[in-house]
């Protein structure tokens, strides 16, 4: 087990810059998430840990040693593929004794080591087949234990679960980060999807446009974000962010609705932030027009328009009212996000 | 009013005429069309080879309908040294040829397999030996190994100094052998080296970054991943390698016509000789028929040897 420093850390591929100096400080048996939206730089930034892309600038250390001249195979990581990247001429015993194979291991060593990781992950039975042969979900299984027997210092995941389908998706997320409780290995996993992130992660990494946008535990992400990325990013269904600005009686939204600003608020908010979660049903509350109604059983998305401002609401009570009725709301005033409108900033509330 | 007409209408029931009823009845639409595929395959193909094997156990020559000898012609040739002689050089020939062929192919296919500067310009250069016709570059071949203007001598003799003399390199039976296998060779790599390299593109590159994390090195990929995942289409190559080397005619013909002292006779050029030049039919026929066991075993071999691989797509095997 290892830190990891990544430090200052560029990637130009010619002359497009997709990484602009990039920190991170992982600590020994963390488990880190990378996410952002597609092309944001997190998988090159993974690849460059795992030694597949050479550092333009900047330095990565793993424990105390700079791994940028080390090739792959001696930086002491394991990486689980996105399509899993299974030797498909080789049974699954084979695939996850590639590794010992190379080092001409001993047999006994392998069977034992395999089997260790086989147990581990339930693959005992399958260990004579070939990938085809697999589920999506075994073929994923064996991924990581082709990276469990090797030991490594730190695992890396690139998108593991993103070709599986939905359920299994939520079981192997769940699986994945029991593998890291027990084993308290170093992982960096990289995701698209923040709910895999807000679920698995000790730290999150946002990342947007080759920059890091914020870094912090999943929960602080999603109380106190950064920016007006990480806003819109982090949450399911996404943050309102409406535009406006102070004005007699709260913050003036730009399609004409009045929403009730926080006491300590200052004068320069120019867009104004609440979860849909955050909103909730009062007597006394703002009259809005209900848009749509999307219930999903624990709960029941609304758009609400108040003025010409659409509003996302989750409520936990159940709502009739129907599309063209007016129903009365009212953000949570401590909960209440504002940010400054040419920066995104956070303004401190 | 619209959706009253459009309810109120039906289509009307025409009686179709026989002929367009004939062609509905599927039986026979899969009749006509497989027709004139059919034709052309009897005529050209099925005919030629039914006659071929007939003429084989017939005593025609040239200008006289045969009789039924039975296997008289088979009887023959196996008393025939030169016939021996074919068959062990198109067996060397082949073996030969194709284990060239295929360790510069797979070498050529593996460079071109890297990112390269003008990749598919070199590419299309590549395949430029193969599209040439076979006579033309039989005879760029025979002016190669002219004992008197061979390049070959002029660079090695006059402008090297390596050889005092120059080479005769048809004018003797091993030195014609080995030339016309170069030959081969050199006619052979661009389809080789082209499928191979289309069979290494299906080999996805994150199996090359997995296995160089599992410690790999180059030669290690090569031979636990690249060599195995070709295997395949290797397979498939080397068996259509095999059957158009062993029955090749032109490049031979064309250079030496089999000689010198019919040492470079391969079954194919041996049985036009006899066959045509010569005459006699039903020899020359009986000659290329004894070609069929040799290339059904040769691709037997590959087929089966080769080619299934448990762990390929198709039918499950568990």
């Amino acid at each position: 087990m290892a830190t990891v420093e990544i430090r200052n850390v560029r990637k130009a591929f010619g002359p497009v810059q997709v990484l602009h100096g990039v920190n991170v400080d992982i600590a020994d048996g963390e488990f880190v998430v990378l996410v952002g939206p597609s092309g944001c730089g997190k998988s090159t930034l993974l690849r460059m840990l795992a030694g597949l892309e050479n550092i333009t600038s900047g330095e990565i250390a793993i424990g105390p040693r700079v791994v940028n001249n080390v090739p792959p195979k001696d930086r002491d990581i394991a990486m689980v593929f996105q399509n899993y990247a299974l030797y498909p001429h080789m049974t699954v015993f084979d695939n996850m004794a590639f590794s010992m194979k190379l080092a001409k291991a001993p047999k006994e060593v392998m069977e034992q080591e395999v089997g260790r990781a086989a147990k581990i992950l339930g693959l005992e039975a399958l260990l004579q087949r070939y990938p085809r042969q697999l589920s999506g979900g075994q073929r994923q299984r064996v991924a990581m234990g082709r990276a469990i027997v090797r030991n490594p210092q730190v695992f890396l995941f690139d998108e593991p679960l993103s070709n599986l389908d939905a359920k299994l998706r939520v079981q192997m997320r769940a699986e994945i980060k029991e593998l890291h409780q027990r084993l308290r290995v170093t992982t960096v996993y990289v995701t698209h999807d923040q709910i895999e992130a807000m679920t698995m992660a000790d730290k999150i990494v946002v990342m947007n446009g080759g920059h890091v946008e914020q870094v912090g535990p999943p929960l602080e992400l999603y109380d106190r974000p950064a920016n007006l990325f990480v806003a819109g990013f982090i949450g399911s269904p996404a943050m309102n962010l409406v535009k406006g600005g102070p004005g007699e009686g709260g913050f003036q939204a730009e399609g004409g609705a009045v929403l009730p600003l926080p006491q300590s608020a200052r004068g320069e908010a120019g867009i104004y932030g609440i979860r849909p979660e955050h909103i909730q049903l009062r007597e006394d509350g703002i009259p809005a027009t209900v848009v749509l109604v999307e219930p999903t059983g624990s709960e029941t998305q609304v758009v609400a328009r108040i003025g010409e401002t659409p509003l996302t609401c989750a409520f936990r009570e159940r709502v009739t009212a129907r599309p063209g009725e007016t129903i009365h709301i009212m953000p949570e005033m401590g909960l209440v996000h504002l940010f400054e409108s040419g920066s995104g900033r956070r303004l401190a509330a | 009013m619209s959706a009253t007409t459009a309810s109120a209408w039906t289509k009307p029931q025409q009686q179709a005429n026989w002929l367009v009823r004939l062609f509905d009845w599927k039986p026979f639409l899969a009749f006509a069309c497989l027709l004139p595929a059919a034709g052309l395959l009897l005529v050209f193909l099925t005919y030629p080879l039914g006659l071929g094997i007939w003429l084989a156990f017939t005593d025609t020559t040239i200008g006289r309908s045969g009789y039924w000898v039975g296997i008289e012609n088979f009887q023959y040739l196996l008393e025939d040294p030169l016939w021996w002689n074919a068959v062990f050089y198109s067996v060397f020939y082949t073996g030969i040829a194709t284990i060239g062929k295929f360790a510069l192919g797979l070498w050529l296919a593996l460079l071109l397999n890297n990112h390269l500067p003008f990749k598919s310009l070199l590419r299309a250069i590549i395949l430029l030996p193969w599209i040439v016709p076979t006579v033309l570059s039989a005879i760029a071949f025979w002016w190669i190994y002219d004992p008197q203007f061979s390049i070959i001598s002029f660079l090695l003799v006059d402008k090297l100094g390596i050889l005092d003399n120059y080479i005769d390199f048809l004018g003797s039976a091993w030195p014609a052998r080995f030339s016309l296998i170069a030959a081969n060779i050199w006619r052979g790599i661009p389809f080789v080296a082209i499928s191979l390299l289309a069979g290494l593109q299906t080999i996805s590159p994150s199996l090359y970054e997995a296995a160089l994390l599992d410690g790999s090195t180059g030669w290690q990929r090569f031979r636990y991943i690249t060599f195995p995942m070709l295997m395949p289409i290797l397979a498939i190559v080397m068996t259509f390698s095999i059957i158009f080397t062993f029955t090749d005619f032109q490049l031979v013909y064309a250079i030496t016509r089999g000689g010198p002292v019919n040492s470079t006779h391969l079954l194919a050029t041996l049985a036009f000789q006899r066959g045509i030049p010569g005459g006699q039919l039903g020899e020359g026929a009986a000659i290329a028929v004894s070609m069929i066991p040799f290339l059904v075993f040769a691709t037997l071999f590959s087929y089966f040897g080769l080619a299934r691989r448990k762990w390929q797509q198709g039918e499950g095997n568990d």
